[in-house]
């Protein structure tokens, strides 16, 4: 019995979103009583042994250099063959973009319910419920799952990491068939030095209120300071002043960062869906009326191309960049 | 060509959420439904300019889903596709919905399914993984851009910092988002057709949900917002520092 935890990762690095979802799976599996262990496909840079220090007592590897490219179907089959073989009760996957690719199909397999999103910890004292966001981040559902093998998929910057005292893990080579994968991948585009934006811990994100993309420098010069990810609202990705993988809201991604800096967005319920699980939310706009200060911690009413560059050399002066 | 897609309906991005019965159901009074807009806007749309290209496609439109949905799958046929499946049953969870639409698939021998993201209710983003995995078909999530070249699909996906762009031989799962197409909206000639094309009714089959609600709950209302002056937003950088601490 143990709580699995699948350890993704890209360019050779383990990614941040799955040490939150070992942490997670480690505190599940001290609730239960049972060891949490991690899978990892494919191969990286990191020691695999350090992960005892977020609560693996044991990861399984799969050291084969042509699972680094994501195949969602052949993964799940290896995936599978592991929950057997270990007899995971509990799987976990962070509700990343490979998570959202593998956790419904190992649902299917197993025929093993699946909460994808959820937010916090499983309420084990009465059945097995977990809570995730629905509508779009206007409301949470306590869901139960009703089987007996059961995978949760945990929504990034919802589980803090933190290196607690485990000892090292014990790294075991997983021998399992690798297929070929069905999905040949012909190329890749990184958006290169910035920081991605369902992991970034700060986002700075523009609107309309900026009137065009050639105001966009203030809005990158402050998000580099704060080592922030950059994003923006539906019109202006639809008016195509920022690539549309920037939308936030509703219809675009959905981000619970530490913090989220609004500049020249009203705040329509449909932007706050997508935003509305952040810690602190600063919103600064011209006008008083914006909606979006309902739903601000800070705020500051005022003109963005006034306010903003101040607020860049204050940060200059709190990180001692002159 | 045959080509399924997926659709569900859902409450308008505007809709007020409120929940009744001891917060295990939702309040459908006077909320407006539509086609999710992810289904809607990508999916079907870039169902309809493939079979632009070739009109020899099929486009078959599927939803789980009681006779309330027959307005909205209306409202799918009207923007285009030429025949639609109501598999008539409640939604109960990601599962149900997955196994009853394969179900459909396995009969109709399609090329090609294509789903939404997520719904914008319950934002599961699983149908399509389930659905792909049913079937043993490959599954390429969150798509950004849909080519096809003859039975070889060309697919840009969003990866983490980037975008990843695949190919894959048909018959093929892929869940749609901003970019597969652009929104259009239905001329009087689809409305007009729509009420003709056929909407079959089929019964579910037999399958046991995974999964169930037990309750909702609405996120805890906010403190209220500190403001400072315009003057002085060094004041707001300090807050963030030191009564925040983000920065």
């Amino acid at each position: 019995m143990s709580v699995l935890v699948f350890i993704d990762h890209a360019d050779g690095q383990i990614k941040k979103s799955s040490l939150e979802a070992l942490c997670y799976g480690a505190k599940i599996a001290e609730q239960l009583n049972i060891a949490a262990e991690g899978i990892l496909l494919g191969t990286v840079s990191d020691n695999l042994a350090d992960l005892g220090k977020y609560g693996a007592k044991k990861v399984h590897q799969v050291s084969n250099d042509s699972l680094n490219q994501l195949d969602s179907q052949s993964y799940t089959k290896i995936i599978a063959e592991a929950v057997h073989a270990s007899g995971a009760k509990v799987i976990i996957f962070s509700n990343n973009i490979s998570g959202k690719a593998i956790a419904p199909r190992l649902s299917a397999r197993l025929k093993a319910g699946l909460v994808s999103g959820a937010i916090a910890l499983p309420d084990t004292a009465n059945g097995f419920n977990v809570k995730k966001t629905v509508f779009s981040g206007k409301a949470f559902a306590n869901i139960a799952l009703n089987t007996d093998v059961k995978i949760i998929s945990l929504n990034p910057n919802s589980y803090k990491v933190s290196a607690g005292s485990g000892g090292a893990a014990e790294v075991v080579a997983l021998n399992a068939v690798v297929d070929a994968p069905k999905i040949k991948v012909a190329g890749v585009t990184k958006t290169s030095g910035e920081v991605p934006l369902t992991e970034a811990e700060i986002v700075v994100s523009g609107g309309r209120g900026l009137k065009g993309p050639e105001n966009w420098g203030m809005i990158e010069e402050l998000a580099k300071l704060l080592h922030a990810a950059t994003a923006c609202s539906r019109p202006v990705a639809d008016a195509h002043w920022r690539p549309h993988n920037e939308h936030v809201g509703q219809t675009g991604i959905a981000i619970a960062p530490n913090l989220y800096i609004a500049i020249g967005i009203s705040g329509a319920i449909q932007h706050l869906a997508g935003v509305n699980r952040s810690k602190v939310i600063v919103v600064i706009n011209k006008d008083p009326e914006a909606p979006f200060f309902k739903a601000a911690d800070y705020g500051i009413v005022g003109d963005a191309f006034e306010v903003v560059p101040k607020l860049i050399d204050a940060v200059k002066k709190l990180k001692g960049v002159v | 060509m045959k080509i399924l897609i997926c659709i569900s309906k859902t409450p308008d991005t505007t809709a007020k959420i409120a929940f009744r019965d001891n917060n295990t159901k939702f309040v459908a009074d006077g909320v407006q439904w539509i086609i999710n807009p992810y289904d809607e806007w990508y999916a079907l749309v870039r169902a309809i300019e493939l079979k632009e290209k070739d009109p020899s496609t099929i486009l078959h439109l599927v939803t789980v889903g009681i006779a309330d949905a027959d307005p909205i799958i209306r409202k799918a046929l009207a923007l285009g596709g030429d025949e639609a499946i109501r598999i008539n049953a409640d939604s109960q969870d990601s599962f149900y919905i997955a196994a009853q639409i394969a179900e459909i698939a396995k009969q109709g021998a399609y090329d090609l399914i294509f789903t939404g993201k997520e719904t914008i209710d319950y934002n599961g983003s699983s149908v399509g993984g389930m659905l792909a995995e049913l079937l043993d078909l490959p599954y390429i999530s969150l798509a950004t851009k849909f080519e096809l070249n003859n039975l070889t699909a060309t697919v840009t996906r969003q990866i983490e910092g980037g975008e990843e762009t695949d190919e894959v031989n048909l018959p093929v799962v892929v869940s749609c988002q901003k970019g597969v197409a652009e929104q259009r909206i239905p001329n009087m000639k689809g409305i007009m057709s729509a009420r003709t094309k056929p909407l079959k009714t089929v019964e579910p089959a037999a399958i046991e949900p995974l999964t169930s609600v037990v309750s909702f709950e609405l996120p805890p209302a906010k403190a209220g917002v500190k403001l400072v002056s315009p003057d002085n937003p060094e004041e707001l950088i300090q807050l963030l520092h030191e009564e925040a601490k983000v920065i």
